[in-house]
């Protein structure tokens, strides 16, 4: 076997909320993009909150799973990424389609059924989609995602283009039958893909280490002759490093990999999950080491920010959250008369002209 | 122009056909290249147009399937083989969750032009999970098409269709169907989906069927005509989502009299559908029970003389013929 490939690196030392919080900033950073990760962070955690409330008010339907806690996970992932490249994400997607720059509004129209949704009504929290933004489906059976972000790194190496196609999933996945068989055909093929675990500890109320032999799940890929990493999923510049990295791997070399972003869920699995199996002094320690004030401590420690300017952020993103939350509502329903009379022309696709691709 | 070829080479030559055609066509599947197909289908191609246009897969059906699905979602146009339709129970998820959904379930924004062809069938000896007929578990599914070609022309005919529509295709082929020989017109013969074909006219009574149990009921028809004077119209369904309500009805109302011919199992199946269909709309127009000719509900046995007496054939539909043609035309046997 190939031992070059096997470089794993535990990325996770670095990790309390103390290191985060004082952990002077890497040089060269700039100045407006750190506040721009911020903004997005802060942005995703009161979008979710207020879908949270939406949802307890009926004001949307069916499952609803949120990124709460997973914010620097969340757009250090987005970030990490060139605008061209293509996303597949698995149902806890709100805060990536937000990172990939779809409108809060459009999402939130999404999770309120309206025509003006993102997908138009047609796929509500766990299957928003966007193909302008190559933000290519949130998708709700568990592992189903894997095949089909394979293939679209199939299709880029297939044309020679330069995009590659990063593919998010959680740790309970890992498990799955898909993502062995996606990872070895990625492999066998020398695809541009990355695929990217956040090991948030729990699939749904199960233990990682109760559902994987392996509990570092980044080292499942070396059965794949696959570089992988571990990082940690609360700081947002090592994410974004780490996906940079990948993804430079995958454009440069059509080289896929195995990136795990250690996170925490704030909350249970879905909104109506009253999350009785994780230890409460757990939930509280995950709580405190939220990412998204330890980003904000540090770069008040750093003089990037000042506690004017976090206020003036903090209100901004209210009204966007507001906006969201307007729009959806006082958009429209998707026509029943319409759907009724184009039932064909809502389950298939028309014949001509052919599709090109995009 | 008509050349007489197998069905095995109107696939063939077709995919040929469509791969120089289009650079966005190509071929997934196991052992389609090196190995040149389980039953030959692909031979030759893999050495002319090289392993980007022709690819060996491991024998992971749902994770190719679900690869050509992805690849499909960026524009490619993927023909996928899986190497018999039992094997397709294992890329269930990616073709009935995925690729049948993507398109309405997002909103219409990406279509998925892929074709998935595979044969079904028994006979062969080749016992349970070798030669079942799965295609109503796809025919149940909207987002999908099915077709099932009976003749030579319609393998043609059909897989061009299916190739150049811009929705995911289960291209139902059949073992016993390969090597019989038919008509195939020249160019670029193209046969419609969801549209079937009246085979063979008659006044009698109305065969309908599809795949090799459609050719087989083609036969019998003839025999019937020529040995007892019996005028019986074949209806060859070649599409089974979307179903052809059309041609169907004017079948019954013309003959009063109905026989669904199918070589799956009977429970839910093909026959099932029609007959309700037929009820629903020609009620009126029956002169007679409709009839379900089907194989035996069990998994179907290796041994020769057990195996043949699961399968329906042409046994069964002339026993099914007898009882229900009009009662001065019925054979004295």
């Amino acid at each position: 076997m190939d031992t070059r490939k096997q470089k794993q690196s535990d990325g996770q030392s670095a990790s309390s909320v103390r290191d985060r919080t004082s952990a002077a900033l890497p040089q060269g950073e700039d100045r407006d993009t750190l506040i721009s990760y911020y903004h997005q962070m802060l942005l995703i955690r009161r979008f979710e909150e207020k879908t949270g409330e939406m949802y307890t008010r009926a004001r949307i339907g069916g499952y609803c799973h949120l990124n709460l806690g997973e914010e620097a996970t969340v757009v250090g992932f987005c970030a990490g990424l060139e605008p061209e490249d293509y996303v597949y994400t698995n149902y806890r997607e709100h805060g990536y389609a937000i990172g990939r720059g779809i409108p809060p509004k459009a999402v939130m129209a999404e999770l309120f059924g309206k025509e003006t949704g993102v997908s138009r009504g047609r796929g509500g929290s766990m299957h928003l989609f966007d193909l302008e933004r190559h933000f290519m489906g949130g998708y709700a059976i568990v592992g189903g995602q894997l095949p089909l972000a394979t293939g679209a790194g199939f299709a880029i190496a297939y044309r020679g283009s330069s995009e590659i196609v990063a593919c998010q999933m959680g740790d309970g996945t890992t498990n799955a039958g898909t993502f062995h068989e996606s990872l070895n055909l990625a492999r066998i093929y020398n695809l541009p893909v990355v695929y990217f675990v956040v090991n948030n500890l729990y699939g749904m109320g199960l233990r990682v280490e109760q559902g994987s032999a392996v509990s570092e799940l980044y080292r499942k890929a070396c059965a794949y002759n696959m570089q992988s990493w571990r990082v940690d999923g609360n700081d947002v510049l090592a994410v974004r490093d780490a996906v940079r990295k990948a993804a430079e791997l995958a454009r440069d070399q059509h080289e896929p990999s195995l990136l795990e972003a250690v996170s925490y869920r704030f909350r249970g699995h879905s909104v109506v999950d009253p999350d009785r199996y994780r230890d409460k002094e757990e939930v509280q320690h995950g709580r405190d080491e939220d990412p998204v004030r330890a980003f904000a401590s540090r770069l008040l420690a750093a003089g990037v920010l000042d506690e004017q300017t976090l206020q003036e952020i903090d209100a901004q993103v209210q009204r966007e959250v507001d906006e969201a939350v307007k729009f959806a509502d006082e958009s429209p329903d998707p026509s029943v008369e319409q759907f009724m009379q184009g039932l064909e022309e809502y389950v298939y696709a028309p014949d001509t002209p052919e599709r090109k691709g995009n | 122009m008509m050349a007489e070829i197998t069905y095995r080479q109107a696939l063939h030559d077709t995919l040929r056909e469509e791969l120089l055609r289009d650079e966005n066509v190509l071929l997934v599947g196991e052992e389609i290249g090196v190995f040149e197909g389980s039953y030959k289908i692909t031979a030759g191609l893999l050495k002319e147009f090289g392993p980007k246009r022709v690819v060996d897969t491991p024998i992971v059906e749902n994770g190719f399937v679900g690869m050509a699905t992805g690849a499909a979602m960026l524009g490619l146009r993927p023909i996928v083989e899986i190497m018999t339709i039992n094997f397709i129970v294992l890329a269930m998820d990616q073709i009935v969750n995925h690729a049948a959904k993507i398109y309405s379930m997002f909103g219409g924004q990406c279509p998925i032009p892929l074709v998935i062809r595979t044969p079904g069938g028994g006979g062969q000896q080749l016992a349970a999970t070798h030669s079942q007929n799965l295609e109503v578990w796809f025919a149940h599914v909207p987002g999908l098409k099915v077709v099932a070609p009976s003749s030579p022309a319609d393998a043609k005919g059909l897989l061009r269709t299916s190739v150049r529509d811009n929705n995911p295709v289960i291209f139902l082929e059949n073992l016993a169907l390969y090597n019989i020989k038919g008509g195939v017109p020249d160019g670029d013969y193209m046969v419609p989906i969801g549209k079937a074909q009246v085979t063979k006219e008659g006044s009698d009574l109305t065969v309908i069927s599809y795949s090799r149990m459609s050719a087989v009921a083609l036969d019998v028809a003839r025999r019937m005509e020529e040995e007892n004077k019996l005028s019986i119209e074949v209806v060859d369904l070649r599409s089974l989502r979307p179903l052809d309500y059309e041609t169907i009805l004017n079948s019954v109302r013309k003959t009063n009299r109905v026989i669904v011919f199918e070589e799956d199992w009977r429970s839910y199946g093909v026959g099932a559908e029609i007959a309700a269909l037929i009820q629903e709309y020609a009620f009126d127009d029956l002169d007679a029970p409709i009839k379900r000719v089907a194989s035996l509900e069990v998994p179907l046995p290796y041994s020769k003389p057990l195996e043949l007496a699961t399968l329906t054939g042409a046994k069964q539909l002339v026993e099914s013929i007898n009882e229900i043609a009009p009662r001065r035309r019925r054979s004295q046997s």
